[in-house]
């Protein structure tokens, strides 16, 4: 249990990060009330580890424990989700579409982009989110979701290619379903 | 560089995170290819239309409250069994109050007198209450919600935040000019608080409905912790008001609140 200074420093290092927090949660869990939950019971697992905290970037400490305790409510409330839908070997052979999309992708909206977002795997999702919307380096989110650098990057790669088709189809079929 | 290598390093390159002789290789390439330039524009626009989407989820300000509550009533010391039977919203207080008082150096004397001293009446827990949320406010960055001297946009900016619409006053030419305003949580309820100046010295105004059989009026809390504490009722509303600023000044300003909120002029 931290004695009154060092909640005093978990208040200063810890909670200005609520929102960061939340974002990340609220994507991964997909749905605001789930989301506040978990962001709680992040904090909680936060304080009863802020003895660990060696000092330096609180946000990126906070947002590895909220990553693993979104993936154990995952785990525990929706376990399909875990097996990724991507195929694995797909990628590989994917050819490069000459066909330019960049008008296309620059009509997008947002609510189709939260859609094809959402679609993604959670694994791929939570790169785009702590890269895009965080903005963390590589290393910064190779820390917190434990990957090694080069596995960010090309989660990363295939996550944007498998945006980019989506949109692209879904603009091409005429906007949303 | 090929344009297998290109594609597998793009990501990187868009990121900002390959050294300055890939950077330079993929550059070049780029430049001569057509097909890789227009991968890289394609995945620009994508960038640019997640980054210029409103996709960012901002915390609700409950939630905010959630967290605190939680994260004050699990650092919870071992307390007696006569505070035990006690409301722990109060003793969460309590730990709250504890946090801003370390800043000025007495937290261990509250902490260590707090479960000794005998029960607190009502006005005693409010009193903490009430100084704990004003510490809070200053140090946390969390000044106000609504940052206005105008009170007909500090008034309607609590339509639908609370269940009551607190009366809100510029008091700029008798020298406590409006700051803004923000919701505060104070005996297990939202409340107003109005923020005020005095040179360099902050005001909270808490606001809110009284509730029944507590207008009597008792004695003014004494000062703590090198705040005064200003309290009344008038219309159903209970205001509470709290700085650092000398008692003088601060009666001063609570004459003047209480004269622009009761109905009859009368103090």
């Amino acid at each position: 249990m931290p004695e009154p200074n060092q909640l005093a420093r978990f208040e200063r290092a810890v909670l200005p990060h609520l929102d960061a927090a939340y974002n990340l949660a609220r994507w991964l869990i997909r749905n605001d009330h789930d989301a506040e939950d978990v962001v709680q019971e992040a904090y909680l697992r936060a304080l009863k580890f802020f003895g660990g905290f060696r000092g330096g970037d609180g946000r990126a400490w906070l947002l590895a424990i909220v990553r693993n305790t979104c993936y154990t409510w995952i785990e525990q409330n929706r376990k399909h989700e875990m097996i990724a839908d991507f195929d694995e070997v797909a990628h590989d052979v994917e050819s490069n579409d000459p066909n330019p999309e960049t008008a296309l992708l620059q009509s997008v909206d947002q609510q189709m982009l939260k859609q094809a977002l959402e679609a993604l795997p959670v694994e791929f999702r939570e790169v785009v989110i702590l890269r895009e919307l965080e903005g963390l380096s590589y290393k910064e989110i190779a820390d917190i979701a434990h990957l090694p650098l080069g596995t960010v990057m090309s989660r990363l790669a295939r996550a944007r290619k498998r945006l980019q088709q989506d949109l692209t189809e879904c603009i091409l079929k005429g906007g949303l379903g | 560089m090929s344009c297998q290598e290109t594609q597998d390093l793009i990501h990187g390159y868009l990121d900002d995170e390959l050294d300055l002789v890939r950077n330079l290789e993929i550059e070049r390439h780029l430049q001569a290819c057509q097909t890789c330039s227009q991968a890289h524009r394609d995945q620009l626009a994508l960038r640019s239309a997640i980054k210029t989407g409103s996709l960012y989820y901002h915390a609700p300000a409950s939630l905010q409250m959630r967290v605190r509550s939680a994260v004050s009533k699990a650092n919870k010391p071992e307390v007696s069994p006569q505070i035990m039977s006690w409301k722990t919203s109060r003793i969460m207080s309590w730990r709250w109050l504890s946090v801003g008082a370390s800043l000025a150096a007495v937290a261990i004397l509250a902490l260590i007198l707090a479960p000794i001293l005998t029960r607190p009446s009502a006005d005693e827990l409010t009193a903490r209450e009430i100084i704990s949320a004003h510490v809070r406010s200053l140090m946390a960055n969390h000044l106000t919600d609504v940052s206005s001297s105008d009170q007909h946009t500090v008034k309607p900016w609590f339509n639908g935040k609370l269940d009551f619409s607190p009366p809100v006053n510029d008091l700029t030419n008798q020298g406590f000019p409006l700051v803004g305003a923000r919701l505060d949580y104070i005996n297990d309820r939202p409340v107003a608080a109005l923020v005020y100046r005095r040179q360099q010295h902050f005001i909270n105004l808490f606001i809110w409905p009284s509730a029944q059989g507590s207008e009597k009026a008792k004695t003014e809390p004494a000062p703590r912790q090198g705040y005064h504490l200003f309290r009344w009722t008038t219309s159903g509303m209970t205001y509470w008001s709290v700085s650092d600023l000398n008692e003088r000044e601060l009666k001063e300003f609570v004459q003047l609140a209480r004269n622009q909120t009761s109905p009859t002029t009368t103090p």
